[in-house]
């Protein structure tokens, strides 16, 4: 993958050195700094040695992942301590650099560290990690983490000065958003020249002379960028999906016709089934197919799989449409699936690689009311649907 | 597949081409292309494609490029709408001090 992306890529899409968490943002929590000032320190699991310096001995990486480093990256595609997956903030060896060598500067997401490292197989280079609190280069940026105060006071804190001989950096291009490069030079000395976007990049981009060709500097959101960023989107829906399901699940018990326990597996099961398809429409299908669903606005695109969907189970269900009870059913979900669609889909937009804030509260002001709406319309028809069968 | 284009004519990004200079930093920060540079300097070409990152207006030494940036997700606007979490999606709490001009912009 990518590696230090946003997160848009990948997920991590973006990135270049940080992207490649976007996807999961990876927003960490603030715990994930705690050793701020201490330094890069040796006691990681990932250092696989030393290297004395003028600025002390500083750690060692290699650019190959162990298998613990992989499971690192796939426990926080899942959730697990995502918001705690950080490496210590400060200066790191990769190969054997010397005094020469380039200046990489990255966010302490762990992933954005690892997809760095790894794009540069048999390479020599300065990682300058600042502390991002645990998160990707380009959500850090917006939030201005990785930003100019904190590049300039850890170019001071690692020391870096003493270890390098020339005074040029290479900035992942998505962490611009957090960095003025022209007042780095002013605060620093160091000019920062910014990468790719992608991580996989760096390496012709070194050889370039610091030259990034046109297609380096493009976003993307390919089908396997957005497809690593689904875990977090279901994970981020499991918990209202639960208890949405556990609510249906007792009011079709106790507002069916027939015994508690044979509404509850009638119509109980059904509603659960039709969330989840629900589900399965805004945060699964959708990112897949992203690019093809009609309409620019999030919502529209959930909206369209969300009517396939309900329609699909209808039919799949077999309502019996020539009673009422049936029709308002069928009226029922329609109006819930799409707007449960609509919703998710509109929610991707925070790990989408090209929306603008503007375009999304734009596109919110009149989703949010609508989805809404038909939510609890939908809700409501639902239980007439349930008390209708009693005649 | 192209570029891919979120809603169009919403982009806040506006170039004061009295103040541009040349340098050309826009054009290696922007991750989608928005600015060219021609013969009459530069110009924005496709401002559809803006994402309201904020990369060129803070990398501009001339200062001649503004944008309201903020990251475009609907968590962070609805966090910021029920006054939660300083108006971050996901991320942790809002640690920048200077950073409250996000308005609902986070990561994810």
């Amino acid at each position: 993958m990518e590696e230090n992306t946003k997160g848009l890529d990948a997920g991590g899409k973006f990135e270049f050195p940080i992207i490649q968490e976007q996807a999961g943002c990876g927003c960490g929590g603030d715990n994930a700094a705690d050793a701020d000032d201490s330094g890069s320190s040796l006691d990681q699991p990932f250092v696989s040695g030393s290297l004395s310096t003028p600025a002390g001995l500083l750690p060692k990486v290699s650019s190959r992942l162990t298998r613990q480093d992989r499971w690192g990256t796939i426990k926080a595609r899942f959730g697990v301590g995502r918001m705690n997956y950080a490496v210590h903030p400060g200066l790191y060896a990769l190969g054997e650099p010397d005094e020469n060598a380039p200046v990489l500067v990255t966010a302490n997401y762990k992933m954005s560290f690892d997809c760095l490292r790894q794009a540069l197989p048999g390479r020599n280079a300065w990682i300058l990690v600042l502390d991002t609190k645990g998160i990707n280069v380009w959500c850090a940026a917006g939030k201005g983490t990785f930003g100019t105060n904190e590049l300039v006071y850890r170019i001071e804190a690692s020391g870096l000065k003493k270890v390098v001989r020339h005074r040029k950096m290479v900035l992942p291009q998505l962490g611009a958003p957090g960095i003025a490069a022209h007042q780095v030079k002013k605060l620093s000395g160091f000019k920062a020249h910014y990468g790719p976007v992608r991580a996989r990049d760096i390496p012709a981009y070194l050889d370039n002379g610091l030259r990034a060709s046109r297609e380096m500097r493009i976003v993307t959101f390919p089908l396997a960028d957005r497809a690593v960023l689904i875990p977090i989107e279901l994970l981020g829906a499991a918990k209202p999906f639960a208890l949405l399901s556990l609510a249906l699940l007792v009011l079709a018990g106790i507002l069916g016709r027939s015994g508690f326990q044979t509404n509850l597996l009638h119509d109980g099961v059904f509603a659960v089934v039709a969330l989840f398809a629900a589900l399965f429409g805004g945060a699964v299908l959708t990112p897949l197919l992203l690019p093809w669903l009609p309409g620019r606005a999030f919502s529209v695109k959930g909206l369209s799989i969300g009517l396939v969907t309900a329609l699909a189970l209808m039919m799949a269900r077999g309502v019996d449409v020539g009673a009422w009870a049936g029709r308002v059913e069928v009226l029922a979900w329609l109006l819930i699936i799409p707007a449960i669609a609509a919703y998710l889909a509109m929610n991707f937009t925070g790990a989408s690689t090209y929306t603008s804030l503007s375009g999304v509260k734009k596109e919110m002001r009149f989703a949010l009311p609508l989805e809404i709406t038909a939510g609890i319309l939908g809700l409501m028809v639902w239980i007439t649907s349930l008390i209708l069968r009693w005649e | 597949m192209g570029s891919m284009i979120y809603l169009k004519d919403v982009a806040t990004l506006a170039l004061d081409s009295q103040k541009c200079t040349g340098c050309g930093m826009c054009l290696d920060v922007c991750p989608h292309g928005v600015f060219k540079m021609n013969g009459q300097g530069l110009q924005i070409a496709d401002r559809n494609a803006c994402m309201e990152c904020g990369a060129c207006s803070r990398n501009c030494p001339a200062g001649a490029i503004s944008v309201q940036s903020g990251v475009g997700c609907a968590a962070a606007v609805i966090n910021s709408m029920l006054g939660r979490n300083g108006g971050e999606c996901c991320c942790g709490p809002q640690t920048g001090q200077n950073q409250t001009a996000k308005s609902g912009g986070c990561c994810c």
